[in-house]
């Protein structure tokens, strides 16, 4: 113990208090204080684009759901469209399908009233025409068997022989 | 500066008898007021110095007194005296006396203890401020470096790769674990500073310069007591009570308490600090250099191949060993004084959080706190 403090040198001991005094003021100024903020930085910008990253992923995902939402959206509703095409297409087809048996049938009806009355027409033409035909022949008839004495006395003859057999 | 590199004669011849060994390894403990790098003896037999003198500056009764360690030529003794405004000094077994008035020379009881010459202040810049001052140096050029480096990219290259884990290293397994989340950022320029500044110097303590800076009791005193003032200038509240009038204890017990956590606050903890890092760092130099001088010691029993391979062989294995203490005793007094900056700022919320049953979550905090 005695020779420690005999080896104690307070001057030594002064001196060492006031250069490392000193030093740390230094150190601290210029070296520790620059570094440490800018690990600091450092680590809390690493940290950030940590969580920017991350942040980045959900939203890529985000997006990708929605995408994927849009196009099932989009499809469901071009099947609609589809859908509704094909029933009006059917329905037009339908319809004018009715509506062509319709005029048709009426188209018919029409016809076969005016072949009737063309019908009847042409056969009271016909009967009138057989009746002056008849009526012109049976002159002719008459005019040519009543044309000599012979031919009347014949006819004579021959209706009161029609008699005589009765 | 008379001379950078100077050489004198001196009476005494080489170290090699274990006496002059023993004598050696205790002169190189003590701090000194030259640059000594080796001595050999020339082939007129003349002990010739290699190294540079040193300012002296001393504090005398008459006032301020400096001249260059050269003056005293290498003497240890007490025999050489200089002579400045009117005040005569001589240097013996390193440290500096004024002779008292009228004396002319020193005179030695019998355990060689001055008996007419006091001790002076001595604020010369020794070995030890040397070292001091270099590794100062070099800390503020590698890590203003660094500093730098920063400013123009977000990771460093070059030396500065080497330096930013070591700043990480301080800042997450020392200041951050010891002290706690909240206020590590205030104390960790100390540690960083006291951490790097000790590391160095117990490093330039193995070079063949042969620095032994954190081996003089002075400066390792300086340093835990910047700790102690630390941790007693940021102690809160808690921190005090638990010295002062420690709770949940019964009340004849406090006052025996109070006095052996006060001990334990401004004796027990600095003094474990300085003695630790004062005794490992000396003990290592004290084993180095006798392991090196097995090659004189046993000579004579091992020959000189023996003695010289044995010597080569533990001094090398001794050597590596302190290269982990030389980082061991710098993590070791760093991590103490963050503990006691930690103890000191501790806070002991007794607001815990309760889980779903009621019981108390211990979260890292309070077990932290309960701990110290």
């Amino acid at each position: 113990m005695e020779v420690l403090l005999n080896d104690f040198s307070p001057g030594l001991f002064v001196v060492q208090t006031i250069l490392l005094l000193g030093l740390i003021f230094l150190m601290v100024k210029f070296a520790w204080k620059p570094i440490l903020n800018s690990l600091n930085e450092r680590e809390s910008g690493i940290q950030e684009a940590l969580a920017a990253a991350e942040k980045a992923k959900a939203d890529m995902q985000n997006l990708q759901a929605d995408n994927e939402k849009m196009l099932q959206e989009a499809r469901s509703e071009r099947e609609a469209m589809l859908k509704e095409a094909r029933e009006i297409k059917e329905k037009m087809i339908s319809d004018s399908k009715e509506q062509a048996k319709i005029e048709g049938d009426k188209m018919l009806k029409q016809a076969q009233a005016a072949i009737e009355s063309e019908k009847k027409a042409a056969v009271a033409d016909i009967k009138s025409q057989v009746a002056e035909l008849s009526v012109a022949i049976a002159e002719k008839v008459i005019k040519e068997e009543l044309s000599s004495n012979e031919k009347q006395l014949k006819l004579v003859d021959t209706m009161l022989s029609d008699i005589k057999l009765n | 500066m008379q001379s950078f590199a100077f050489s004198d004669t001196e009476q005494e011849g080489a170290v090699s008898t274990k006496e002059q060994v023993d004598e050696y390894i205790l002169h190189h403990l003590k701090d000194s007021h030259d640059f000594h790098l080796f001595s050999y003896s020339n082939d007129a037999g003349e002990r010739k110095h290699v190294g540079f003198p040193l300012p002296v500056i001393l504090w005398s009764s008459n006032g301020l007194a400096t001249f260059m360690s050269s003056e005293f030529h290498h003497d240890d003794n007490g025999q050489v005296i200089v002579e400045r405004n009117g005040s005569k000094f001589v240097k013996l077994h390193s440290k500096i006396y004024e002779l008292d008035n009228g004396a002319s020379s020193v005179s030695f009881e019998e355990e060689h203890h001055a008996t007419n010459a006091h001790k002076v202040l001595d604020f010369s810049i020794t070995k030890s401020v040397v070292g001091v001052l270099l590794v100062g140096l070099l800390m503020l050029l590698a890590f203003s470096s660094l500093a730098k480096q920063y400013a123009k990219k977000s990771i460093p290259t070059g030396f500065g790769r080497v330096l930013e884990p070591l700043v990480l290293y301080v800042r997450d397994e020392i200041a951050r674990p010891n002290i706690g989340e909240k206020h590590y950022r205030k104390f960790t320029g100390y540690l960083l500073t006291v951490f790097f500044f000790i590391w160095i110097l117990n490093l330039m303590g193995l070079t063949p310069f042969g620095f032994n800076v954190t081996g003089q009791i002075a400066v390792t005193a300086c340093l835990a007591i910047f700790t102690l003032v630390i941790y007693t200038v940021s102690g809160n509240k808690d921190y005090w009570m638990h010295i002062l009038w420690m709770p949940g204890v019964p009340v004849f017990v406090k006052p025996i308490l109070a006095i052996i956590e006060l001990a334990g606050a401004f004796i027990i903890k600095p003094f474990s600090l300085l003695v630790r890092l004062f005794a490992n760092i000396s003990a290592g130099h004290i084993v180095v250099m006798s392991l090196i001088a097995i090659m004189f010691t046993l000579k004579k029993s091992l020959g000189v191949v023996g003695a010289t391979g044995l010597s080569l062989v533990l001094s090398f294995f001794i050597t590596l060993i302190e290269v982990l203490v030389a980082f061991l005793q710098a993590y070791i007094f760093t991590a103490l004084s963050a503990l006691f900056i930690g103890m000191a700022v501790a806070e002991h919320d007794h607001d815990h959080e309760h889980d779903s049953h009621g019981h108390e979550v211990a979260d890292v905090e309070d077990v932290r706190g309960d701990f110290i």
